[in-house]
């Protein structure tokens, strides 16, 4: 199990940077929704399925989905190709990777304190179900009133 | 030798099988289809025209397996690798018998559910990287019509897992003991068949590729294998749709004792195959429009208002 | 509601059931090459000029059938037997460019040019799509069987006068006209 995870994991890790380096934007995007499923596969290796399937239903499967669709409309050809690649070599990098150094640098460090115990807990459907209709309703409910009133203004939008 | 969930020979011979038999459904459907209107069909190559499968193979390997130079050859090339491996990945998931099945995962359905909703990748980056105008109008089509029509399915298998309490396919059979599913659940059901069929874009919903309107729609660009694997995606949906009414609603390998239960799956799976072929020969393709609004302002309220009263029954009865 | 719901799932439901209804239906076509189907005598198929009952070619190079033509493949030329008859030269017709639209049957003064309802005319060759009065001329009638038209006509050629044809009455000998 353990080595499923480190293969995920570096998947994951190299997709995601391919995703940034990438000046194709469809490629990027697959590799967006690569890196996505690592994720999906990471979490279930961590005993929690039903987190990775809504991972892949939810992220991969439909909000990527709604991203191709964009970028269908958009007709982005050549032209933004290159002018991704442009920005890729200029100096815009210095300031994002100074301030992504010292966030991992703080990673590692925190990292080093914990104490491992990779014991993957089961975290089912059941678990996730009780939690969210438990102590966490009302979230769930502010939730769905916020989607109802994008689902409303949306149809409104659209309907003029 | 026994056969036992996952192992090697199981893996191997479901897949060989389910293979097969979406290659043999090109001759099925188009002798099925001629019978329908009247005709005689493909029935000279070998017996009743069982070769015409090996004839047609024959031709598309040797098909010129052309790229076109416009396109995007990376998405070109992965795209009709994505379908096949979706679909097959999803057979992995369906209990085809006691003992037979390549996992059984307590998240089943929702399994099936990604891998449908990453089917849509396929027919979306297909049409977008051939750089053609009828592709792209046919995998702009294809993206609407399987992300809306995802959210039925989704919500008609919700109605079963409700009354199983389990996501897990084979435990989803297993409760179906004494009753199918069809019974309470045939509402579901309904719009489990309509969806699937929209899923697997196959006549009367095959809009993404619609070849009176745009030329073929997403593979407009594909030639050769690229293309039969499209084609063989396509009769690979139909098999898993049909495999999965039957695992949800009509009680998987569960029959009278005189047939094994291997049989009783193949031959309830092999009648929803040809009702969806029926489909392909009877009922002609809605527009575009008329399939979304059908979708969101019919299916999606009469699937909510089935899972509401579902869930108030197994409620008011516990 | 209730119009939603009958057309959208009473209707569909009967489509399928009378559809499915075929399998119990007996094809209409025939497996070809092994069992010739049934063609109706009307059947616009391969193009033949025809004869006159007494054995001459019918067709009198008038050109009507070759203006006819939609997509221009009929041609001929005109000549002139001993006897006074009009005859074609040569009569091509390019079977390759013909789309059996039978617009020359309908022209033709004479029911000379004809379509059969043979229609197994393929070839490996294009030329050998191209044919010659030779190959056109069949020895009989076709379809008309009594139908001769200089039986009925004023011409005059060798052997008829003017006025000996059918239902025609003598010439007016415009000389012997007293007022
Ligand atoms: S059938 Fe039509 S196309 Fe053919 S020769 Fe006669 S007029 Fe021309
Ligand atoms: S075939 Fe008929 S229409 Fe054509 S030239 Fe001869 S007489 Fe005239």
């Amino acid at each position: 199990m353990i080595i499923l995870f480190y293969i995920a994991a570096i998947v994951a890790v190299i997709s995601t940077l391919c995703v940034i380096l990438q000046s194709n934007i469809v490629h990027a995007l697959i590799y967006l929704i690569l890196s996505l499923l690592a994720v999906a596969v990471i979490f279930y290796v961590l005993g929690a399925p039903f987190a990775a399937m809504l991972e892949a239903i939810v992220y991969a499967g439909a909000i990527m989905v709604l991203f191709l669709f964009v970028i269908m409309m958009l007709n982005l050809g050549k032209i933004s190709t290159d002018q991704e690649r442009s920005w890729m070599k200029s100096s815009g990098w210095v300031a994002p990777g100074i301030m992504a150094a010292i966030l991992l640098a703080q990673l590692l460090n925190v990292l080093g304190d914990y104490e491992y115990d990779l014991v993957p807990v089961e975290v089912g459907v059941m678990e996730v179900s009780t939690l969210l209709f438990g102590p966490y309703v009302l979230a769930v409910e502010l939730a769905s009133i916020l989607l109802l009133a994008g689902l409303v203004s949306a149809y409104h939008l659209a309907k003029k | 030798m026994t056969f036992e969930v996952g192992s090697i020979l199981n893996i191997g011979a479901i897949l060989a099988v389910v293979i097969g038999v979406a290659a043999m459904l090109i001759w099925v459907e188009r002798r099925l289809l001629s019978l329908w209107q009247d005709r005689l069909g493909p029935n000279r190559v070998g017996w009743f025209g069982l070769m015409q499968v090996v004839a047609d193979m024959v031709k598309i390997f040797n098909k010129e397996d052309w790229v076109p130079p416009f396109s995007d050859r990376f998405v070109f090339v992965l795209a009709p690798a994505i379908i096949m491996t979706v679909i097959l990945l999803s057979f992995g998931v369906i209990p085809f018998a006691p003992g037979v099945g390549i996992a059984d995962s307590n998240v089943g359905v929702l399994f099936v559910l990604a891998m449908a909703s990453l089917g849509a990748y396929s027919v979306m980056l297909g049409g977008l990287s051939s750089d053609n105008k009828y592709a792209l109008l046919g995998s702009l089509r294809a993206a609407a019509q399987m992300v809306s029509y995802e959210v039925f399915m989704g919500i008609s298998m919700l109605g079963v897992v409700a009354l199983t309490g389990s996501f897990d396919l084979r435990e989803i059979v297993l409760a179906q003991a004494d009753g199918w599913y069809v019974i309470p659940q045939f509402v579901g059901f309904v719009i489990f068949l309509i969806a699937g069929v929209a899923e697997s874009h196959r006549l009367p919903f095959d809009i993404p590729e619609a070849d009176q309107e745009i030329v073929a729609g997403y593979h407009t660009e594909y030639s050769g294998m690229k293309f039969g694997m499209f084609f063989v995606g396509e009769y690979l949906g139909l098999v898993l749709v049909s495999s999965l009414i039957t695992v949800l609603f009509f009680g998987g390998w569960m029959g009278p004792g005189f047939l094994p239960p291997v049989i009783w799956f193949a031959a309830k799976a092999f009648v929803f195959i040809c009702f969806f072929i029926l489909l392909r020969a009877a009922i002609p393709r809605p527009r575009y429009d008329q399939l979304m609004s059908y979708g969101w302002l019919f299916l999606l309220p009469l699937s909510l208002i089935n899972l509401l009263v579902t869930a108030f029954i197994i409620l008011s009865s516990q | 509601m209730l119009t939603l719901i009958k057309d959208t799932l009473i209707s569909q439901v009967v489509t399928l059931w009378k559809v499915f209804l075929h399998t119990f239906a007996k094809a209409d076509t025939v497996e070809y090459p092994d069992e010739q189907p049934h063609m109706f005598s009307r059947w616009r198929g391969r193009i033949i000029l025809s004869r006159d009952p007494d054995g001459e070619e019918r067709c009198v190079a008038c050109n009507l059938c070759a203006v006819a033509c939609p997509v221009d493949c009929i041609a001929l030329q005109k000549a002139e037997d001993d006897a006074g008859r009009w005859c074609p030269e040569f009569f091509r017709i390019n079977f390759s460019r013909c789309i059996m639209c039978g617009f020359c049957e309908e022209a033709c003064p004479t029911n000379a040019i004809q379509l059969t309802p043979d229609f197994e005319m393929a070839e490996y060759e294009r030329q050998d799509m191209v044919w010659e009065k030779e190959n056109l001329l069949i020895n009989g009638t076709g379809k008309y069987h009594d139908y001769n038209f200089y039986r009925v006509s004023g011409m005059k050629i060798h052997g008829k006068d003017k006025g000996e044809g059918l239902n025609e009455a003598p010439p007016v000998d415009v000389r012997s006209l007293l007022p």
